[in-house]
Formats: C-alpha cells, sequence, structure tokens
C-alpha cells in the first residue's frame, strides 16, 4: 500500500485541488446571491487561455495570471448581464457560456498560433513558481480560504450577499440594491474561477489545450454543493476530490497480487456519486440558497 | 401573431450568431463572407453532401426532442450525453452478445458472443436496448427529483461523468480486443446492421453512413407531438411544466409526470445509439457522440421545444458542423471551432430574448 499512499501523493492532492478550491470559492459568491454558476468550466476556461497566452507573449506570469482574472471578468459580466438583466434561464446560459469557451480559445489560438486549439509552450521558468513543491498558486487559494470567511460572515457586503441568496425581496425592502449586488457577486465568481483555470495553464501545465479544464468547473460546483455552499467545508471538499484525482496517478501503476489493476473509474466518479448521494439528502441535507436560479424583479 | 412570435426570437439568435461570428472572423483577418459560404455551402450541392447532412441531422433530432420534451415538463435534461452513451454501450453489448461475434485476436479466433440471432430479432432487441437503457438512466434523475426533490440539473451532470467512466470501463476491461489501441468495443454482428439510405436512393454513394435512423428520427417527432398535443399523457406532462401547483390541484401528480418526462427523455435520448452504433460505426466508440447530448439543448431552445422546431433546428445546426469541416481546410486561419462559437451565441440570444417571446 504505500506504493499508493506516499509524500507524493499529499503533494498531488495539493496540486490537484487547487484550481477546484479558486473555482468553488468563485462558484460560492454567485451561488449565495442567488445565481447559479453553471459557467464556471467557461469561466475557468478563459482564465486559463488568457493567461497562457499572456504569460507567453510577456514572459510573466505574473501579468499572465492577472490578465487572466480580468478575461474571467469580463466573461462573467457578460453572464451576469444575460442572467440579470435579460432573465435567461441560468442554466441555460451558463451552459451556452461553457460551449462558447470551448470553441473561442480554440478559434483565437489556431489563428493566432497556426496550431490546432492550443497556445504554444511556455518556457519552464516563465511558469508561477513554486515554494518548497508547492504552487504560489496554492498558497493563494488557501488563502482565499480564511479571506472569503471573512467576507461572508463578518462584512456588509457579505451579509447583503447572504440576505439577497434567500430573500432578495426582502434584502430589498432593506435598503440592499439586489442587481448590483448579484453583477457584483458573478463578476468575483468569474474572477476566481479564472484563476483557478490560469493556474492549470500557467502552473500545473505550460500551455492551453482545448477543453483543458475536463470537467473540473463541475467538479467545483460538486464540491460546493457538497460544502453546503460553506468557505471552511468548500475547502475541505475540494481537498478530498483533489485527493480522489491524486489518487488515480499511482493507482493505475499499482497491481493487486493477482496481477491485475485496479480500474481507475472506479476512483474518478466517487465526487460524482456523492454529489448525488448528498443531493438526495443522505448524508445530511444540503439546501441551496432559497433563491438561486430565480431571476429577481423589483416591484413597481 | 403567435407564430410570429414564436419564430422571432429563433431568427434573431441565428441573425445574432452571423453577426457576432463575422466580426470575429474579420478580426483574425479572413473574409467573413468566404467563412459562412463554406460553412453553409456545403451541405445541399449533392446526394453525397445532403446525406451527410442528415447524417449529422439524425442525432441532433433524437437528442433535441429529449430536451425539448423534459423542457415541456419543466426540467432541463442535461444529461442526454450520459443517457446516449449508456444505450450505445448497451447496444453495442446485445450486438455482441446476440450477433455472434468472433474476433480474430492474434491468429486465435475468440468467441465473444452467446448467440447468433437473425436480423428480425436481433435489430428489434437492439433498438429496444437503446430505448430502455436510455430511458433507465433519464429515470434515475426523474426519480430522484420526485423522491428527494434534488435539483435534475446537477444530476443529470453527474451522471454524464459516471455513465461515460462507467462505459469505458466495461469496454476497456472486457469488450476492447486485445491489442487495440483506440477505446472501442469489437464489432456487433451482421445480423444487428441497419439498411443504409444509399441501398434505395440510387446515385447515393454506400459511404454515405445515413441509414434508417434518419426516418426513425422523423417518426419520433410525428409521435412526440402527437404525445404532447393530442392525448391526455401528454396534456399532463404540459400542465406540470406550466405550473406544478395548478396540475396537482386539478388531480395531476407532478411527481409521477416528472419521472415519466424523464424517462421519455432518456429514452430519445438513447435512440441516438441506433444510428450511431447500428448504422455507422458497428460498434461502441469512445468519443462517439462529438458532444450532440448537449447540442440537444441548443437543438430544443432554438426549435422552442416543438418537434417541427426541433427538426428544423437540427438541420440547421448539422448545416454548420457539416459547413465546420470546409472552413477548417479552406479558409486561411479560421477553424471548425467557429461552429461551436455560433452554437453558444445562438443558446445565449435565445436564452436572453425567452422573456419578450412570452406573452
Amino acid at each position: 500500500m504505500s506504493e499508493i499512499f506516499s509524500i507524493a501523493l499529499i503533494f498531488s492532492t495539493i496540486r490537484f485541488a487547487t484550481p477546484l478550491i479558486f473555482a468553488a470559492l468563485g462558484g460560492m459568491f454567485s451561488e449565495r446571491s442567488g445565481v447559479i454558476n453553471i459557467a464556471l468550466e467557461g469561466l475557468m476556461l478563459a482564465g486559463a487561455f488568457t493567461a497562457a497566452v499572456v504569460t507567453y507573449e510577456t514572459g510573466n506570469p505574473f501579468v499572465g495570471f492577472f490578465c487572466g482574472m480580468v478575461a474571467g471578468a469580463v466573461l462573467a459580466f457578460f453572464y451576469a448581464l444575460a442572467c440579470i438583466k435579460f432573465e435567461a434561464d441560468q442554466v441555460v446560459a451558463g451552459f451556452g457560456i461553457n460551449i462558447l469557451m470551448l470553441g473561442l480559445p480554440a478559434l483565437l489560438s489556431s489563428a493566432i498560433y497556426d496550431s490546432a486549439g492550443s497556445t504554444e509552450q511556455i518556457a519552464k521558468d516563465n511558469l508561477l513558481p513554486d515554494f518548497f513543491g508547492i504552487n504560489i498558486a496554492s498558497y493563494l487559494a488557501f488563502l482565499l480560504v480564511p479571506i472569503c470567511w471573512y467576507i461572508f460572515y463578518k462584512t456588509p457586503f457579505g451579509l447583503r450577499l447572504r440576505a439577497t441568496g434567500e430573500n432578495p425581496a426582502a434584502a430589498d425592502a432593506a435598503g440592499i440594491n439586489v442587481t448590483n449586488l448579484r453583477y457584483t457577486a458573478v463578476i468575483l465568481s468569474g474572477v476566481l474561477a479564472a484563476a483557478g483555470g490560469a493556474y492549470l495553464s500557467i502552473g500545473q501545465s505550460s500551455l492551453f489545450t482545448r477543453g483543458m479544464t475536463a470537467g473540473r468547473g463541475f467538479i467545483a460546483l460538486a464540491a460546493l454543493i457538497l460544502a453546503k455552499w460553506k468557505p471552511v467545508p468548500v475547502l475541505l471538499a475540494c481537498l478530498f476530490f483533489g485527493f480522489t484525482e491524486a489518487l488515480t496517478i499511482p493507482l493505475s501503476n499499482y497491481k493487486l497480487a493477482s496481477g491485475e489493476n485496479i480500474p481507475v473509474q472506479f476512483v474518478q466518479i466517487i465526487p460524482y456519486v456523492l454529489t448525488i448521494i448528498v443531493l438526495a439528502g443522505f448524508i445530511g441535507l444540503s439546501r441551496a440558497p432559497k433563491s438561486l436560479g430565480i431571476p429577481y424583479r423589483k416591484e413597481k | 401573431m403567435k407564430i410570429f412570435r414564436e419564430i422571432l426570437s429563433p431568427l434573431v439568435a441565428v441573425l445574432a450568431a452571423f453577426v457576432v461570428g463575422g466580426i470575429i472572423v474579420l478580426l483574425i483577418g479572413d473574409s467573413p463572407f468566404e467563412a459562412f459560404r463554406h460553412l453553409i455551402g456545403n451541405s445541399f450541392g449533392s446526394l453525397n453532401d445532403i446525406g451527410y447532412m442528415l447524417f449529422i441531422a439524425t442525432p441532433l433530432i433524437f437528442t433535441g426532442l429529449a430536451v425539448a420534451v423534459a423542457f415541456r415538463c419543466g426540467l432541463l435534461n442535461i444529461g442526454a450525453e450520459g443517457q446516449l452513451y449508456v444505450a450505445a454501450f448497451a447496444t453495442a453489448w446485445v450486438g455482441i452478445k446476440f450477433g455472434g461475434t468472433i474476433v480474430n485476436v492474434f491468429g486465435e479466433n475468440v468467441d465473444y458472443s452467446w448467440t447468433s440471432l437473425p436480423s428480425y430479432i436481433l435489430i428489434p432487441f437492439c433498438m429496444l436496448t437503446a430505448i430502455i437503457a436510455g430511458g433507465i438512466w433519464g429515470a434515475i434523475p426523474g426519480i430522484l427529483k420526485a423522491k428527494f426533490g434534488s435539483h435534475e440539473v446537477i444530476n443529470t451532470i453527474m451522471l454524464n461523468f459516471i455513465a461515460i467512466a462507467l462505459v469505458s470501463y466495461f469496454t476497456q476491461y472486457y469488450y476492447k480486443q486485445a491489442g487495440d489501441p483506440i477505446m472501442q468495443t469489437v464489432p456487433i454482428g451482421e445480423a444487428a446492421h441497419i439498411p443504409r439510405i444509399s441501398q434505395f436512393v440510387p446515385g447515393m454513394p454506400d459511404f454515405v453512413p445515413l441509414s434508417v435512423a434518419f426516418l426513425l428520427a422523423i417518426l419520433m417527432c410525428v409521435l412526440v407531438y402527437i404525445f404532447l398535443w393530442k392525448t391526455k399523457w401528454g396534456y399532463e406532462l404540459r400542465a406540470v411544466g406550466e405550473n406544478p401547483s395548478a396540475a396537482e390541484y386539478g388531480g395531476i401528480s407532478p411527481k409521477k409526470q416528472i419521472i415519466i418526462a424523464m424517462t421519455i427523455s432518456g429514452a430519445l435520448a438513447g435512440m441516438v445509439a441506433i444510428g450511431e452504433v447500428m448504422g455507422d460505426r458497428y460498434r461502441y466508440y469512445h468519443d462517439f457522440s462529438g458532444e450532440v447530448g448537449f447540442l440537444g439543448i441548443a437543438v430544443a431552445l432554438l426549435g422552442r421545444n416543438h418537434p417541427l422546431g426541433v427538426f428544423l433546428a437540427a438541420i440547421f445546426f448539422a448545416i454548420l458542423r457539416r459547413g465546420g469541416i470546409f472552413v477548417d481546410a479552406f479558409t486561411e486561419h479560421v477553424s471548425k471551432d467557429l461552429v461551436e462559437v455560433l452554437q453558444a451565441v445562438v443558446i445565449l440570444f435565445v436564452a436572453s430574448l425567452q422573456r419578450f417571446s412570452k406573452k
């Protein structure tokens, strides 16, 4: 068993959990304000693509990381526009954003770099640096957890955000500008999800490839649900999902005494099965913010 | 006026997609007109072109209908992708086990089958398998929603990942031919092959994979229309979609309707397997779907959740998907990814215009 459970497993757990923490914390802002965020996947891809291009062109990963977050904010603004201003079905619009980000980066990168949907390889020295074997972005992700907790529970903004998600009409009556608050929350979620994506392309890997998030936006969403939309449990859920992903590496090389492999597929589906079980209420009820998915129209 | 409103928002969305797409193409440095000519102009020129385009449209009709039926009951089925994966593998499994599949592995004949059934039994058997397997995978989120109130969107997303992982497990460990570098099962028996349209249409080349599954797709459009608007069951299903509490007050059980709608939706998605497994590849093939399950959402939206609209929207997206290959080959910078951008813009616009098209 020591071949599976090693120190390396801890490091890879942190590595795999990092993009999930960013994205799930992002999702938390938008969902606690009442806007479903199926678009996390697309927002991550926006960050990943922009960060890779900017880092390659400027040679500076911090500029790349920042620009990735800006791209996430811009895309999230359009998502917010559809959901809040035009009252589009949030799941459908989020889905549109995901498809857009499957096509658009590939379209642009094949036009810029003449390669089928991926960007140029970034030199190793120009990637986000590691400290003690852990990427700088991972430290940031872990640091964001207490920061988000503080924002949520100790600031007026956090209180307003939670109130809006539970009962927008009451929040409105109390003088909160529900529309502005939701725009802010969705854009923040874009910034954070994009940071997770940027880490993927310029931290964990060294280029952008088409659809490189490979469903991590949805895993982050699953972590958010499992964590019942709370910051500290979000960290734990992301670490656990990161662990299941990390586990597939040693498992795929491990052979049982009978000489057979342990099928990695059964490890891969753990996050998904767990989410379904939790949603069904078998492990404590996971209750979504009350106004989640419902557009708010001010009464005139 | 109602019909006008119904078609106005899809038309605006398509127009917007071409405007946005055109601007992007222009920014990339190609001519938008040239790109769109390749995109649209390659689906009608010859029987070959039409055949391929309709072949691409076939699974889109099934998934579009699948999403539309669920929508009519107020449910969003994002799980068509998982449903059609399960169905495709199950169909291939029956086609192998009951189709007398024998494969030559390193000079030795390996029998993968239990028995060898004649076509007139095996073909309906395989088709029913596709429908039932898809239906079961669709019923799961329906039951979860009805019994526990858990949201079908999240559950169908999770079930997509589970479906693809399970199917790839069974393929990799049990039904992949030893030494085959591609993630695919051994072929199904020839008795499970369905006829291709080229057999009936003189001048259409044999290699065009358009099969009778297309005719089945048209038939399903008609049946779904009759079901939804001409039967009591369809009326009850739509009543729940319009207003669940009013429906319940009127003696209709929303829970029962949710399960029924998701089962039918899954079954329709599962029918994708008929064209793909029994009419084209003759095996289950990993990544065969090209995300038609997700595209079904766009098809249903653009088609206003009406079978006729679904049919037309499926043809529209099929034209784009076929055109993408030519855009890749014949324009300097633009790649086939343009198709996805257009799809996305259509989805975003239809969703955003929804409010204006309601009465």
